[in-house]
């Protein structure tokens, strides 16, 4: 999982995207307005990595992972996989691209249909998408149960019969069926024990190594997202407000959401958890149906300045890989600029230009 | 948390049993812990363990049949919960020890305001007529962090964010000035932040009400973060029990230790591969007649099959572990 030395190719790039889901209202159920829930988010995931997203209930992680895989018609943006932009795909089109691209969920329980056989839920998207004979899907089936652990002699048990932690597993087979090359894992330990989610880690760290995935890991465990991933994205209320290298944004958060999002994760180490400061933030997220003016985070930020309440701060690459949207930080760098005798107004100079003139 | 004094609230030998059309559930052994006033006992372990069933037991919420509380005793204030009648336990429900479960949507009732649940319990144990329970209300919504308290008891618990209905069922748990709070995951379904929030009120107002707190988590941060004891359990048994800075330190039970390496820790160097417990958990189908851990325990001998070790005192005061394996020395014990 240690990034590779040479330039590295992106497998997924996004820009812009939005998913607006439109709310309706009135006697004719006309749409009254829009819930935010993935409002301007631009990343790229480059081939073999691990790209985790964190973020609050609600704040569109979710919506974010399902929009990227087409599971919506998205409202904008653009979606290349591997060169091939999608964001703009008819279904049929579509379907030609989806082995590649698979999701595994949170709940193991809620997506196993519970009349089919383990065997029947690994082999379906087998008789979906591919040409194998009943004898070579069958043998399919159990080299994915091996892969992920699972008893060959459970291929004809129904789901009910296993725990947790097993029905992840069968999940996960189902969705390595058609050998893609990028997996959105949305939430996939939440739902287990801590014993238990190790164990499934473990074996999505395993799989990546010996298939050459590339992941987009969905979790709001701070401690397992630094665990597993390789860079990691921050969401807040529909955007993205920092993205960076696993450890430059563990050790050294840049946006105040992050840091009083690393603060609040309680240590299981009571002599460190005594020393350990704490950010307690005030107040409650906000809608995603109404989010504030200015940037999103103002009504709750520690350290909210007066132009945060009138413009949103552009999202941008204040060091190398290390995008922040944050006006301390572009207070920082227009300092910095004018320190090093930079001449003309940056973008950001300009939109400060704009708030006040509104 | 003082010490010396006389705990309000001593559970002995706690059994309850599922009877069930497919056999009977041994969910709790013979569970046994005490609590002092002002003090936060915490309480940890996986998925099943008889955590809930435990708390349920004492203050008679499972439905019987199937569950049957088959012995021990559980005395608060020189009555035993177990031998009460079902009046006097909703008495005792509502006034001297309050409860918060573990999903704050499905336990307030959604056609009733909020101001009204909180007012039931104020009118109903302490006597209040609607006025002074009213106000209460108002002081208690503001109390848990609630702002503008008097225009949000007339809201409906849909109104509120998922954070805010967790502290109203806080709220309301407090109602009565209890004498013992029980919360079952009180923050399993929150954000960190908004969970810090609500580890910090329960701080202060432990600090304000004295109240003796027991607080169930599969998040060993915040038992560590807040708790003064600790107790593990596995299998429908206690394990290990002890102050928390010991147990952390010095965790005497392999459950304990194993469960303590598979936690990546985020302020401790990042280690290339998570540790797991291998294994399933116990099916308590029959009385345990051997350890419940020995099948998943790197440390299993002969006589962990034959015997199920009793809890026994180590090291620093209170400190005890079930366990036929002297962690310390690495032989049995
Ligand atoms: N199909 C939908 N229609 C309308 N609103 C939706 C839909 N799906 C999600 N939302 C809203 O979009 C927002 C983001 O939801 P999403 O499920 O992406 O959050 P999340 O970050 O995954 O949260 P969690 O951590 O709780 O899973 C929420 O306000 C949610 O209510
Ligand atoms: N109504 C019931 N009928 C039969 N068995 C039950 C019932 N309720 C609980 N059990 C069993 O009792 C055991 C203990 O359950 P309990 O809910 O106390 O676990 P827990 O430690 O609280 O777990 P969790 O962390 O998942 O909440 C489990 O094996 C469970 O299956
Ligand atoms: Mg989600
Ligand atoms: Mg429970």
């Amino acid at each position: 999982m240690s990034a590779p030395a040479r330039p590295r190719k992106k497998l997924v790039e996004v820009k812009n995207l939005k998913m607006h889901f439109p709310i309706a209202g009135g006697l004719l159920r006309r749409k009254v307005g829009a819930i935010k829930a993935v409002d301007d988010v631009s990343f790229d995931i480059y081939e073999g990595e691990t790209l985790g997203i964190v973020g609050e209930s609600g704040c569109g992680k979710s919506t974010c992972g399902r929009a990227v895989l087409r599971l919506y018609d998205i409202t904008e943006g653009s979606i290349r996989i591997d060169g091939t932009e999608i964001g703009t795909m008819g279904q049929s089109s579509l379907r030609r691209m989806r082995p590649a691209m698979q999701m595994v969920f949170q709940d193991p329980q809620a997506c196993l249909n519970p009349r089919m056989t383990v065997a029947g839920i690994i082999a379906e998207p087998l008789e979906e998408h591919g040409k194998l004979s009943g004898k070579a899907r069958l043998e399919r089936v159990f080299e994915l149960m091996d892969a992920v652990g699972l008893n060959r002699n459970f291929a004809n048990r129904y789901p009910h019969a296993f725990s947790g932690g097993q029905r992840q597993r069968i999940g996960i087979a189902r969705a390595l069926a058609l050998n893609p090359r990028f997996i959105v894992c949305d939430e996939p330990i939440a739902a287990l024990d801590v014993s238990i989610q190790a164990q499934v880690v473990n074996l999505l760290e395993k799989l990546q190594d010996d298939f050459g995935l590339t992941y987009m890991f969905i979790s709001h465990d701070l401690s397992m997202v630094r665990h597993i991933a390789d860079r990691v994205a921050v969401m807040y209320l529909g955007k993205i407000v920092e993205l960076a290298d696993r450890d430059a944004l563990y050790e050294r958060p840049l946006h105040p959401y992050t840091e009083a999002l690393m603060s609040a994760v309680p240590e299981p180490d009571p002599a460190l958890e005594a020393r350990v400061e704490r950010i307690i933030l005030k107040g409650d997220v906000p809608s995603p149906a109404n989010p504030p003016k200015g940037c999103n985070f103002c009504t709750r930020c520690p350290k909210v300045m007066e132009i945060c309440h009138r413009v949103d701060p552009p999202y941008r690459e204040h060091r190398p890989g290390h995008f922040v949207a944050c006006h301390l930080l572009e207070a920082d760098s227009a300092a910095h600029d004018q320190s090093a005798g930079s001449t003309g107004a940056t973008p950001t100079n300009t939109s400060i230009q704009q708030g006040e003139d509104a | 948390m003082p010490d010396g004094s006389a705990p309000v609230l001593d559970v002995r030998d706690l059994k309850t049993v599922f009877r069930t059309r497919a056999g009977d559930i041994h969910a709790v052994n013979a569970v046994s812990f005490d609590l002092r006033p002002g003090e936060l006992l915490g309480v940890v372990g996986e998925s099943g363990s008889g955590k809930s069933v435990t708390m349920m037991s004492l203050i008679g919420l499972l439905p019987t049949p199937p569950a049957d509380v088959c012995d021990g005793t559980a005395m608060l204030a020189g009555q035993d919960l177990l031998r009460m009648g079902p009046e006097a336990l909703r008495a005792v429900r509502g006034r001297d020890i309050g409860f918060v479960f573990q999903d704050p949507m499905t336990s307030l009732n959604p056609v009733f305001t909020v101001g009204f649940q909180i007012m039931e319990p104020l009118r109903r144990h302490m006597g209040m007529d609607k006025a002074q329970a009213r106000r209460r209300a108002a002081e208690l919504l503001a109390l848990v962090g609630i702002p503008d308290p008097e225009r949000r008891l007339k809201d409906f618990p849909h109104q509120f964010s998922g954070g805010m209905r967790q502290r109203v069922m806080i709220a309301i748990a407090l109602a009565c000035d209890p004498k013992v709070l029980i919360a079952d995951e009180p923050t399993t379904a929150l954000d960190v932040t908004i969970q810090a929030q609500i580890l910090e009120l329960v701080k202060e107002l432990r600090a304000r009400l004295g109240m003796a707190i027991i607080w169930i988590t599969h998040d060993l941060g915040v038992i560590a973060g807040i708790a003064d004891r600790v107790m593990v359990m596995y299998g429908g048994q206690v394990v290990e029990h002890g102050r928390v800075r010991d147990v952390f330190a010095d965790p005497a039970h392999p459950y304990t230790r194993a469960l303590l390496q598979t936690v990546p820790k985020l302020r401790e160097p990042r280690e290339a591969q998570l540790r797991v417990i291998e294994g399933q958990p116990p099916l308590l189908g029959a009385h345990p007649a051997a350890c419940p851990f020995r099948a998943r325990c790197g440390q299993a001998f002969d006589r962990c099959a034959r015997e199920n070790p009793a809890r026994r005192p180590v090291g620093a005061q209170g400190h005890d572990v079930a366990c036929h394996w002297d962690h310390r020395s690495g032989a049995p014990a």
